[in-house]
């Protein structure tokens, strides 16, 4: 069973990728270049060590993005507001993380959490929206990214939390110490964040969740059917609140791997898109935590080789048309896959009700 | 009279599967033809063949002693072939008449619809066929007996001339079976054809020209009914003898389980749905309630079950008061639900059974271990399930969508009835599934109350009624009207009350 789960799992995935590389093969041989020679080309550069490292260091902030959108899916929200939950989540981690002195390993811990409480908490107004108004989380998580965007914005100037350091133009939130900074791994010719650790813990903690605890059985009951969930004894809008906050949570986390190993400081250069991509990666992920990572990999190295194909003359664009069409053949493709794979099922159901009626035949 | 439909020798395989084998059809032109079988027998799959939604591998379908292949459900349709679905297809927030055209609608120049005449021949038809509909009137303020005329409408408007009904009573209250019937009757006195399916022997015989058996993919016979009874007719359906529940020593406890005093509930747009409704459940015994559906079953079920708060009055469960206990605490301090909507309320359909034999167990043991969901014994459960409820599945991670209706029932009763509850909330437990699921039901209800529980039977089945209730409560306009005593009431006596006709 766990080896055709995995089959079926992996099938549409894989196709979605393969019919998305032909639909770009086809425009760049249209185009006059060779598709074959601009793919190695893509590939060679992208395995590179030190691009390596600098994809694996995305990976991690799109995986952030990716499992919080996941989490919202499971229970049938579409969370558009992972951008604001993360702006939210870096610059009041920035903003506390600076602010305090406090031993390393605990400094770390207090921006994290700081970071997940605010994420939270953000998403906790769509949350609330949702469950007491009926007020769909799409629409208000669309104005809470601009309201969020805003806000630090505002906080941001000289007279309130932000500053302006020499020879800069950026507005930024002052620096955390050296305590509150995590460790970057020396690798490949460059600096991998350390906070992948706490990104495959985070995955690893979201698998758990879900299909090991009650917790999490009520969370995708609630999500399957709010009817059936709420007749079997879950607080069905309780959950749906709680699961808005949880992917906040794990939104507010996107970008603290930057923020702790890199910059160090929160500013307006910490860029947009978040939800976007997140929502994209769990779609194409399956919502599980291995395939999102999987999915945020393959983003990221797309988005780290484009330039390569500048050289060769082609609009680098072609990554994002590679991208769009392999989330739009992703959609397809697990429908389908569904299909088949229910139709096997009642086929085998059929089998067995055939059996058990010619059983009672003899009798 | 000539056969207006001719089906000989009709075959459909899947892999796997025989579906429909040998199966031969004549149906005369004007009459009422009723097919029977059990679920899983190959009626569905033989409607499909003859509305062109499924190609058959062999055989002959004439309409008209002219030989046709139905490719489409179009093709069906020029050849005067009409569906009228179990599960409407009605766009709620539409009218009547916008329905009904809806899909074939007459029109100028390909765009600007002949609303006039559109409303004129539906008028007609319904004048003809005396189907009781207002063009004008909004779907959503239909009942279903009023939503399955429109379908009917529809199916007329398209100019059918054999109209398949596919469980037509299933969704309807005994009154809206008899106008039903009253409707088919004036559509064959018209001339035009139905075939009618069902499983409700009784139905079949009050209202069917000729009968056809279908068992495990074939017909196995065609009956008039005035040559044949329901003995026999269930009998050729199962092909065997039918079970029938013996009603067990009575041994009802003094201990009231579920004592509701004066409980009403009106909704925000301020109609009153429930009315001072006083009931008592005792252990041991299984209480019927009968009605019309709409008169407050739903709402009392909500209200017993914590899902809803009554506006005055209270709901006490195993002696926990409703209002302020959460529907999880209900559960465990031992209820069972058997929702009357499986596939919503009932199931998550597109997972699979062992985790819908978690579903309403998940806060005690042995389905959770502290904050952990015990795979292990949910597996082994539902395997447990599936063998002593005789659950047709080939295995526990076969997902609840593969099932039929019928084997989807049977698991949710197992799964309600498992670790022996107080109290069984059972809402037409046996609605929809065929005959020898329904003994299997029948039995297992009889069993737990001889060990003790109390059962609420919410059910439109009056036989089901009238063969498991220690009493039945009528419940009319959101009130018990009356207690009757199932073994000196007549069904004559119960239609009355439950019509609001006499009361206690």
């Amino acid at each position: 069973m766990t080896k055709s789960r995995i089959f079926w799992g992996t099938l549409a995935p894989v196709a979605a990728i393969l019919s998305s590389l032909i639909f770009v093969y086809i425009i760049l041989t249209i185009r006059g270049v060779n598709p074959i020679d601009i793919f190695a080309e893509m590939v060679s550069y992208g395995f590179q060590p030190r691009n390596l490292v600098s994809e694996l260091n995305q990976t991690i902030a799109y995986y952030m993005a990716g499992v919080a959108a996941a989490i919202g899916f499971k229970m049938l929200l579409f969370n558009i507001g992972i951008d604001g939950q993360y702006r939210m989540g870096a610059f009041f981690g920035a903003v506390v993380g600076a602010a305090v002195n406090l031993p390393p390993i605990l400094h770390v811990t207090l921006i994290i959490i700081t970071a997940m409480l605010a994420g939270g908490l953000w998403a906790a107004i769509a949350g609330y929206l949702k469950v007491r108004r009926g007020i769909s989380e799409v629409i208000s998580n669309i104005m809470l990214n601009f309201i969020a965007a805003a806000i630090i914005a505002f906080l941001l100037s000289e007279d309130l939390l932000g500053t302006l350091p020499e020879g800069s133009q950026n507005l930024q939130t002052r620096k955390i110490p050296l305590s509150g900074q995590m460790p970057t791994i020396k690798a490949f010719n460059g600096e991998i964040y350390s906070f992948l650790f706490v990104a495959i813990a985070v995955g690893i903690a979201y698998w758990v969740m879900l299909n090991k605890t009650v917790f999490g059985f009520n969370l995708r009951a609630t999500g399957l059917s709010f009817r059936a969930a709420r007749s079997s004894g879950v607080n069905a809008p309780g959950m749906i609140f709680i699961t808005t906050i949880l992917s906040g949570a794990i939104a507010g986390l996107v970008g603290i791997g930057t923020l702790l190993s890199d910059t160090h400081s929160y500013s307006m250069a910490f860029p947009a898109g978040y939800a976007f991509t997140g929502l994209a990666l769990a779609l194409l992920g399956r919502n599980h935590p291995v395939g999102i990572f999987f999915a945020a990999f393959l983003w990221s190295f797309l988005e780290r080789t484009a330039p390569v194909l500048e050289f060769e003359g082609v609009p680098p664009e072609i990554t994002i048309v590679m991208q769009g069409t392999i989330v739009l053949s992703i959609v397809v493709a697990y429908e389908l896959v569904a299909r088949v794979n229910l139709r096997q099922q009642q086929r085998a159901v059929g089998k067995v009700n055939a059996e058990a009626s010619s059983l009672k035949e003899s009798q | 009279m000539v056969n207006i439909l001719e089906v000989d020798g009709v075959e459909k395989k899947y892999p796997g599967v025989i579906a429909n084998q040998g199966v031969s059809l004549h149906v005369r032109e004007g009459s009422i033809h009723a097919i029977i079988g059990e679920n899983g027998a190959g009626k569905s799959t033989l409607m499909k063949i003859l509305y062109g939604l499924v190609r058959p591998d062999a055989g002959v379908i004439k309409v008209f002693d002219r030989e046709v292949s139905l490719k489409s459900p179009q093709d069906a349709i020029a050849l005067g072939i009409g569906m009228v679905h179990q599960h409407f297809k009605l766009a709620d927030n539409a009218t009547v008449l916008e329905n009904v055209i809806l899909g074939s609608e007459p029109s100028r120049f390909g765009f600007a619809i002949k609303f006039e005449e559109a409303r004129k021949k539906l008028v007609e038809i319904a004048h003809t066929y005396q189907l009781d509909i207002d063009p004008d009137e909004s779907i959503s303020n239909l009942g279903v007996g009023e939503r399955q005329r429109v379908e009917i409408a529809k199916v007329l408007f398209r100019g059918a001339k054999i109209l398949i009904l596919d469980e037509p009573t299933a969704v309807l209250v005994p009154q809206e079976v008899s106008e039903l019937f009253t409707n088919l009757r004036e559509l064959v006195n018209k001339g035009l054809t139905v075939l009618f399916i069902s499983h409700k022997l009784d139905e079949v015989l009050a209202i069917a020209d000729e009968i056809t058996i279908m068992r495990q993919g074939t017909t196995v016979a065609s009956r008039k009914p005035h040559d044949t009874n329901k003995k026999e007719l269930a009998e050729l359906m199962v092909g065997g003898e039918l079970p029938r529940p013996k009603a067990g020593a009575q041994n009802i406890s003094s201990k009231s389980i579920l004592t509701i005093k004066g409980a009403s509930y009106s909704r925000a747009d301020g109609r009153e749905i429930l009315r001072g409704v006083n009931l008592d459940l005792h252990g041991g015994e299984i209480l019927g309630l009968a009605g019309v559906e709409g008169n407050g079953q739903s709402e009392l079920i909500e209200l017993i079950m914590g899902l809803m708060r009554p506006s005055s009055g209270t709901v006490e469960v195993l002696g926990l008061n409703t209002v302020t206990t959460p529907t999880r605490d209900i559960r465990n301090a031992g209820v069972g639900y058997i929702p009357q909507d499986r596939q919503r309320d009932g199931l998550l359909m597109s997972a699979p059974l062992w985790e819908n034999r978690i579903l309403g167990h998940q806060f005690s043991q042995p389905m959770a271990k502290g904050i952990w969901v015990n795979k292990g014994s949910a597996a082994e459960d539902s395997k447990r399930v599936v063998a002593e409820f005789d659950v047709r599945t080939p295995g526990v991670n076969v997902l609840a969508s593969a099932l039929s209706g019928g084997n989807q029932q049977k698991f949710i009763v197992g799964r309600e009835l498992s670790g022996d509850p107080h109290l069984i909330i059972a809402a037409q437990p046996t609605r929809g599934v065929d005959v020898g699921a329904q003994a299997i039901i029948w039995e297992q209800l009889m069993k737990a109350r001889t060990r003790g529980a109390g059962i609420l039977l919410i059910s439109a089945d009056l036989e089901e009624l009238f063969s498991l209730s220690d009493r039945i409560a009528v419940i009319y306009g959101g009130s018990i009207v009356s207690i009757l005593n199932p073994s000196t009431t007549t069904a004559e006596d119960l239609g009355l009350a439950m019509t609001g006709a006499i009361s206690a």
